[in-house]
């Protein structure tokens, strides 16, 4: 790792205004992926502006019925707190990584990365929950722009998510048991008005609503509404040494199946 | 530099790093507790875990400066007060939980932080808590055997034995 300068403000406002001073400072929520990465030199920002100080940030709480959790809020307290109110965030925040990583890491960070093999953005996506930041509230439907980027502007800080609360809901995730993340998974969630699927792990753009799928289950939710659909096109899936695109269409499809039974 | 400081094994500590320093290469330089070991540096491997604020961390993924006014238990504070072995330490002698030893430290911290949240895990619930840990030597069944002695459990022989 390149050295930097590093910053550990106490409130949000003091952490804009850091990002905003110098272009080239990157903010750190847990650093369990902007670590590796900085080690690799993938990233060499001149300053860390780390959020993990700042006590507005952390924690959940109810809001009008739906569920807030402050953006440097771990995975491990996710896993923990949100076993009650949200049982199927809670299952996927206690299977991220190993428990040293559910320790540090956290939902605003893993976010705000937008890897498209992330847990959380399927949760996020799939719920439709809205990511507060510290200028605006972004709809999960805008926020998610590809293979990690984001809606965030230059300095824009994940300040929270708000989700709302489904009938029901599941994660199911085949898991790549060497780097943890999903090799391609699955967060379904039934609303009075309509079920939403979100994968992640699979496409090349990223975690992305599978629409088929919601028409289908919204109509009947149980498994055997997905018999006649096709799973996604295998053209724009992820292809690697862990599985090729069409492996991970299917697995689409499988990984949904299940999330639906077990919801 | 900036200065630093946390409490380390209780003893309050201080010291001068760079942003770029490790929490395990401040205590290992700068402390000289060499107990936490670097196995991997990318966080895969768990031999540097240690506890920060009672939870599981891996030191190699932690800056030092984001410990600032943390509490820190490393390997070489978890052996009782008279020097003797914990439960935990030994029972993995009592075990064989291990053979070149160089993972021990970060089982041993990874087995008592599983302990404090499950005082009485499942067998099951012992490996999957140290999947972020990986012993090369013991093909893992001694170490489970250990840390199921140690949480006072019946030691039974284990499943693919």
């Amino acid at each position: 790792m390149y050295d930097f300068d590093f910053i550990r403000p106490a409130s949000v406002e003091d952490a804009v205004a850091a990002l905003a001073t110098d272009p080239e400072a990157i903010a750190f929520s847990g650093g369990q992926t902007l670590m590796p990465a900085m080690k690799q030199r993938l990233a060499s920002p001149s300053a860390v502006v780390s959020l993990t100080g700042i006590a507005a940030l952390k924690g959940l709480r109810d809001e009008g019925g739906r569920l807030w959790i402050g953006a440097a809020t771990t995975h491990a307290q996710v896993a923990r707190e949100a076993a009650d109110s949200y049982p199927a965030l809670a299952s996927l925040a206690g299977r991220i990584g190993d428990p040293s990583v559910r320790a540090r890491g956290t939902i605003g960070g893993s976010l705000a990365n937008n890897d498209p093999s992330a847990c959380y953005p399927a949760a996020v996506l799939g719920s439709g929950a809205t990511v507060v930041t510290d200028r605006r509230e972004i709809a999960a439907d805008d926020f998610f722009e590809g293979m990690f980027t984001t809606a965030l502007e230059e300095g824009e800080i994940v300040t929270a998510v708000i989700f709302p609360r489904p009938a029901r809901a599941r994660y199911e995730k085949f898991r790549q048991p060497a780097s943890r993340f999903p090799l391609t998974a699955a967060f379904v969630a039934q609303f009075d008005d309509g079920v939403r699927v979100a994968i992640t792990g699979a496409s090349e753009g990223g975690v992305f609503r599978w629409t088929e799928a919601e028409r289908a289950l919204t109509g009947n939710f149980a498994p055997e509404s997905l018999d006649d659909i096709a799973p996604p096109d295998a053209e724009g899936m992820i292809s690697d040494l862990h599985g090729s695109g069409a492996y991970r269409a299917h697995l689409v499809k499988v990984m949904t199946r299940r999330a639906v039974a077990n919801a | 530099m900036h200065k630093v400081s946390m409490t380390v094994n209780g003893r309050p500590v201080s010291g001068e790093v760079e942003g770029r320093t490790l929490l395990v290469d401040f205590l290992r330089v700068n402390l000289r507790l060499t107990g936490t070991h670097v196995g991997c540096d990318t966080s895969q491997c768990g031999a540097c875990t240690v506890h920060m604020d009672d939870q599981p961390v891996k030191a190699c993924s932690v800056l030092a400066l984001d410990a600032e006014g943390a509490d820190i238990a490393t390997i070489e504070g978890m052996a009782n007060a008279d020097g003797s072995l914990s439960t935990i330490q030994q029972a993995f002698q009592d075990y064989h939980g291990l053979q070149c030893g160089f993972c021990t430290p970060g089982m041993v911290m990874a087995a008592a932080a599983l302990l404090r949240e499950t005082p009485r895990p499942t067998e099951a619930e012992v490996r999957e808590y140290l999947d972020g840990n990986i012993c090369r030597c013991t093909g893992y069944h001694n170490i489970v055997k250990a840390i199921m002695a140690a949480s006072g459990q019946e030691v039974v022989p284990v499943a693919a034995e």
